[in-house]
């Protein structure tokens, strides 16, 4: 349904997308996945056609976005980042000025009302979108993407400034649509690609690094796990320790904390949990372990165990050690 | 196309920017016809009042473009127009076509408020001239309101798109005086090619020039044309 192959987009010297190639099945929901500035909202406005390419092509279901932009955006809905919306107008004139704009040939009050009881904005129908809540102003652009029946939907960060509620309403909605339609989402995120997308397209400094199977990418994350554990004792003879021990895979100490303790970053290797022997190990010195977090799988993580993959790990180590000391 | 002229349309209103802009256009106009034909005795040349006119197109015309283009950048809505299933020349063609209207519009219908009772207390009325006048300042019009929606483009703050605007209008009206001042031949004969004003001479006189026509027509075109270049240009940068 989508095809992306080998997409750059340089602004000056700076290259925002990287020779980015991948494909999105019809039905499928694909997470798009990166920190802020990875080439995200780049690579889907180069899809939607509201940038050009510098090279490579991108085509909707067949069509290319460069060579034939109209027919190709038929099959569109977008959410940009921020939602498209006209404050003066009221969410009845809205969705029928989209509705206008699209061209669409559905019968029209039955199908606006449908999208407004799809994404549950019948409420305020009548109502001017100025006055109304973020969450709802959100969900009034994800009406307008729908306006159409649009076989491909893309949200860019849908669910940004939502409220906790709201992004679990949200996110159940995106699951809704992916029955019936092709559904690309970008976040930086992880839970929720995890919660809601069948496959994963990871990109970082605008190259992709991973396109798998959700459960593929929560295998990899999962079994790379990290501890910061506060130990009492001499530190150097801690680290030796440490570095001995069967199951570490890396270990550096971060620095004094409270009182006389230091902290330490272990990591183990993948599916060993190194905390009961670890604690045994210390015990043995005589050392107080007096705190122990499991440090929580964020975005930095994902690439690092994806990077693991390519052997690329040493190159990164730095990066999480001041991501972890910033906590 | 229709959709965005509709939204256009509606937007003039639904904000006071289409309310200030009729207002100030028939009250300065009711002034100035009064105080310049019916007011000025003998001299019932009517000319005198659409040659006025165009001055006030300075602080008028900006009202309509300003907002045209630079409130979409701001709002980011114009993601919305450039990903939608329309060319970059219906979108542009749509804007301009309403900020037209509204022009186009307040201009016929002021005029005619102001022919009724210049009809009832002129005797020697010349139709020729005043035809003429109508198309031209039709004409005119529309060139500046395309200037106006190109500056409008370049930009997303709407004031510095009005600011330009009036500046680039007050411009094109006034080099024709500066002309006359200019020693330089060749200067003068590109100035004049400029003076968007010294071409409006014919129409007052009731002749409806060719030349001139396609003069204004070309200089809509032209930057009707250059807006959908600035988009095109914004997509590849």
């Amino acid at each position: 349904m989508i095809k992306i192959e080998n997409l750059v987009k340089t602004y000056g010297d700076i290259r925002a997308v990287d020779n980015i190639s991948f494909e999105v099945k019809e039905g499928e929901i694909v997470g798009f996945l990166g920190p802020n500035g990875a080439g995200k909202s780049t690579t889907m406005n180069m899809l939607t056609g509201y940038l050009s390419s510098t090279s490579g092509t991108a085509t909707i279901d067949g069509i290319n976005i460069l060579e034939n932009p109209l027919e190709a955006k038929k099959r569109i809905g977008f959410l940009p980042e921020q939602p498209p919306l006209y404050l003066d107008m009221t969410v009845e004139e809205y969705l029928n000025f989209i509705y206008d704009l699209k061209g669409c040939k559905l019968n029209r009050r039955k199908h606006l009302l449908e999208i407004c009881e799809v994404v549950r904005i019948t409420e305020v129908y009548k109502r001017l979108i100025r006055n109304l809540s973020k969450g709802y102003k959100q969900r009034v652009g994800i009406a307008q993407a729908l306006v159409g029946n649009p076989k491909v939907i893309i949200f860019d960060e849908p669910t940004v400034g939502l409220d906790p509620k709201q992004i679990v309403e949200i996110r159940n909605l995106i699951r809704t649509l992916g029955k019936n339609h092709t559904v690309i989402l970008s976040t930086h995120i992880l839970p929720e690609v995890s919660a809601i997308c069948e496959r994963i397209v990871v990109i970082n400094k605008g190259k992709l690094i991973a396109n798998e199977k959700t459960e593929e990418i929560s295998r990899v994350v999962e079994g790379f796990r990290r501890l910061c554990v506060k130990i009492v004792g001499p530190k150097e003879e801690i680290l030796d320790t440490l570095k001995k021990k069967e199951g570490i895979s890396y270990c550096e100490c971060l620095g004094a904390r409270e009182a006389d303790s230091n902290a330490y970053l272990i990591e183990s290797d993948p599916g060993v949990d190194i905390r009961r022997p670890l604690f045994f190990a210390l015990a043995e010195h005589g050392w107080p372990m007096i705190g122990e977090e499991t440090m929580s799988t964020n975005l930095e993580d994902v690439f690092l165990a994806l990077l693991d993959k390519n052997d690329e790990r040493k190159k990164k180590r730095g990066v999480v050690k001041s991501n972890i000391i910033a906590r | 196309m229709s959709a965005i002229y509709k939204r256009e349309m509606q937007a003039y209103f639904t904000s006071p920017i289409g309310f200030i802009f009729i207002a100030i256009f028939f009250l300065a106009n009711g002034a100035l016809f009064s105080y310049l034909t019916l007011q000025a005795g003998s001299t019932s040349d009517i000319s005198s009042y659409f040659l006025t006119l165009l001055f006030l197109f300075i602080i008028l015309i900006p009202l309509l473009t300003m907002k045209l283009f630079a409130e979409e950048r701001k709002q980011k809505t114009e993601q919305l127009l450039l990903t939608a299933p329309i060319s970059l020349t219906d979108m542009v063609g749509a804007k301009f076509f309403a900020a037209y209207t509204m022009f186009a519009g307040t201009f016929l219908a002021a005029t005619v408020c102001n022919l009724i009772p210049y009809m009832i207390y002129c005797e020697d009325i010349n139709l020729a001239t005043i035809l003429g006048n109508i198309v031209g300042i039709l004409l005119i019009g529309g060139a500046f309101v395309a200037i106006g929606m190109f500056i409008s483009a370049l930009t997303e703050n709407q004031f510095v798109a009005a600011i330009m605007t009036i500046a680039v209008i007050a411009a094109l009206l006034f080099i024709s005086f500066a002309n006359s001042y200019i020693g330089s031949a060749p200067v003068r004969v590109v100035l004049s090619w400029i003076s968007i004003f010294s071409r409006f001479y014919d129409f007052t006189y009731g002749i409806l020039n060719i030349a001139s026509l396609l003069y204004y027509a070309s200089i809509m075109f032209v930057f009707i044309f250059l807006t959908v270049r600035v988009y095109e240009n914004r997509r590849w940068n």
